[in-house]
């Protein structure tokens, strides 16, 4: 066997499997040497699924939580980087709005479930609500601090050609400010998914955070409680993954380092 | 270091700058002027934080010309060169191209930056196409594939700037300004960040697309030998705030012997202006 610093094709989905399958043994193994009965093996975690399946919730908790991301999500993309654009290109206008942004950014989307609870009642409205204000701020911020490191060089070689403001806009301040806009919206959809589940636990009768809590409270099945967790975090794992995919298309790929 | 010769050269040589200013008018060759600048005076900051960067600058560029501004870094060389593209306004002064007040950048005039001035998201045809935005499909990649040609990347078309050398990347961004057929160009140390084999190579290039084109160039350096080497006329700018302090024709002809006896008797000529004997 030869060894090269070229990775094999398989390797890249080989080890973390390996790693996966060690964790599902160490995992089956502790629950048989503890004798706990509450907590669940692989075993009756996979029933669990099953269950779901055959009682047709799985799929549909599944796709009201995407539903849910994807409105509030698309919903944040839509007025966030119009938003971001504008506050990036008139400095001033910037200046007025951030310390409002700043102000509230740092407060956690959770806080604001009650308020959401208010607002739209118990349903599919606030849990959206709720994931689109966590993905607002970080899609407005990196919007605009894309606009504003827009080296100036290029605007001006924009304005050599004759570009129209709206012109430079959308031909030069918007294509270099994209990588890191990209950064942005990629941890937006990262809290996106980390707060649905948060506001289905609370304020939703479906999706897979009612999932977790409802299982837990309707007879302590914590075989559906890991199997929702499981899921959850498989279906983060595609959602970034597809967004990494993205970032390595030729025309943002210069403005990430990693990415050769 | 310190002997005497190259003391008293560098007093005498201080000595002269500040007793005149010198005007650098019409070549001698007299031709039609394509940019006059009179008494451009630009000052950065206010009250205590006053820079003065351009002391009293008056010159005359013809058409067809190709004239080095040439001074130490940091000088106002380059501070000059944004105010002749209209990227600048200056504190006091004016600048007329073909008889018109610059007040703005235009895309007759195109400004070519070091290599780091290519669009990095467009590839080498969306950079070179990259002002034909008003120009028929047909039309726009016919000029995109002859200045291809002109810089010699054909093969690299489809190349993103990213993948590319600094040579490479650097003849992206003279395409590009090329493209738009300006009557002139201003070039603000295009080659200082190329290795020097390649920036000898780019030299070439640029007289021969020069020679080619009939363009009107302007070029920002502060390499003494590069503005020996390019110019029909060097013109030397003292240390800040940046005056003219000499302007010397360069009466050698294309392509330049750079060990005949006057190019060196010219170059030595402008060491000798700028302050520095020819020892190291």
């Amino acid at each position: 066997m030869s060894v090269t610093a070229q990775a094999r094709r398989w390797e890249p989905l080989f080890w973390p499997l390996v790693v996966a399958a060690v964790l599902l043994f160490l995992w089956s193994y502790a629950v048989k040497w503890s004798g706990t009965n509450v907590f669940p093996s692989p075993m009756s975690v996979e029933h669990g699924t099953m269950q779901l399946i055959e009682r047709g919730v799985l799929w549909r908790y599944m796709g009201d939580s995407l539903r849910r991301v994807a409105t509030g999500y698309l919903l944040a993309v839509g007025i966030g980087i119009p938003a971001g654009l504008l506050l990036g290109w008139y400095p001033s206008a910037g200046h007025i709005v951030n310390p409002l942004i700043q102000m509230l950014r740092p407060i956690s989307p959770i806080a604001w479930i009650p308020v959401a609870i208010v607002l739209f009642g118990v349903g599919d409205l606030a849990s959206i609500y709720l994931v689109f204000l966590a993905s607002f701020f970080p899609i407005v911020v990196s919007t605009m601090n894309g606009v504003r490191n827009v080296p100036s060089m290029y605007r001006r070689a924009g304005r050599n050609f004759g570009l129209s403001p709206r012109q430079l806009l959308s031909r030069v301040v918007f294509p270099a400010a994209l990588p890191q806009m990209l950064v942005g919206l990629r941890i937006a959809l990262g809290i996106a998914w980390l707060v649905v589940v948060a506001a289905e636990m609370i304020g939703a009768d479906s999706g897979l955070g009612y999932l977790v809590i409802d299982s837990r409270n309707a007879g302590k099945r914590y075989d559906l409680v890991v199997a929702a967790m499981l899921l959850i975090g498989l279906i983060g794992l595609m959602l970034d993954i597809g967004f990494r995919r993205a970032e390595r298309m030729k025309a943002v790929r210069w403005g990430f380092r990693d990415a050769a | 270091m310190s002997n005497p010769g190259q003391a008293s050269t560098l007093s005498s040589a201080t000595a002269g700058v500040g007793v005149a200013t010198v005007h650098a008018v019409a070549s001698s060759r007299s031709l039609k002027t394509k940019l006059r600048a009179d008494h451009v005076n630009m000052v950065f900051g206010k009250g205590d934080q006053r820079v003065n960067v351009l002391d009293d600058i008056s010159l005359e560029v013809g058409v067809g010309e190709f004239v080095c501004l040439l001074g130490p870094s940091g000088c106002g060389k380059s501070t000059m060169l944004n105010v002749v593209a209209g990227f600048l306004n200056p504190t006091s002064g004016q600048v007329k191209i073909d008889d018109q007040l610059v007040i703005g950048p235009d895309r007759r005039r195109v400004f070519v930056f070091q290599e780091r001035g290519v669009f990095p998201w467009l590839t080498v045809e969306g950079n070179i196409g990259f002002g034909l935005f008003d120009l028929a499909e047909s039309e726009r990649n016919s000029r995109i594939k002859h200045y291809v040609e002109l810089v010699g990347l054909q093969g690299f078309e489809k190349a993103y700037p990213r993948e590319l050398s600094g040579g490479m990347k650097q003849r992206v961004e003279v395409a590009r300004a090329l493209s738009v057929n300006p009557d002139m160009l201003f070039l603000d140390e295009p080659f200082g960040a190329l290795d020097s084999i390649t920036r000898l190579i780019m030299r070439g290039e640029l007289l021969r697309i020069w020679e080619a084109e009939k363009k009107t160039i302007i070029f920002v350096t502060h390499d003494i030998d590069e503005a020996v080497q390019l110019a029909d006329r060097v013109i030397v700018m003292s240390a800040r705030p940046a005056k003219i302090q000499k302007v010397v024709e360069i009466d050698v002809a294309h392509p330049r012997d750079i060990s005949s006896p006057r190019y060196l008797a010219l170059r030595d000529g402008i060491l000798e202006a700028i302050g520095l004997a020819h020892k190291v």
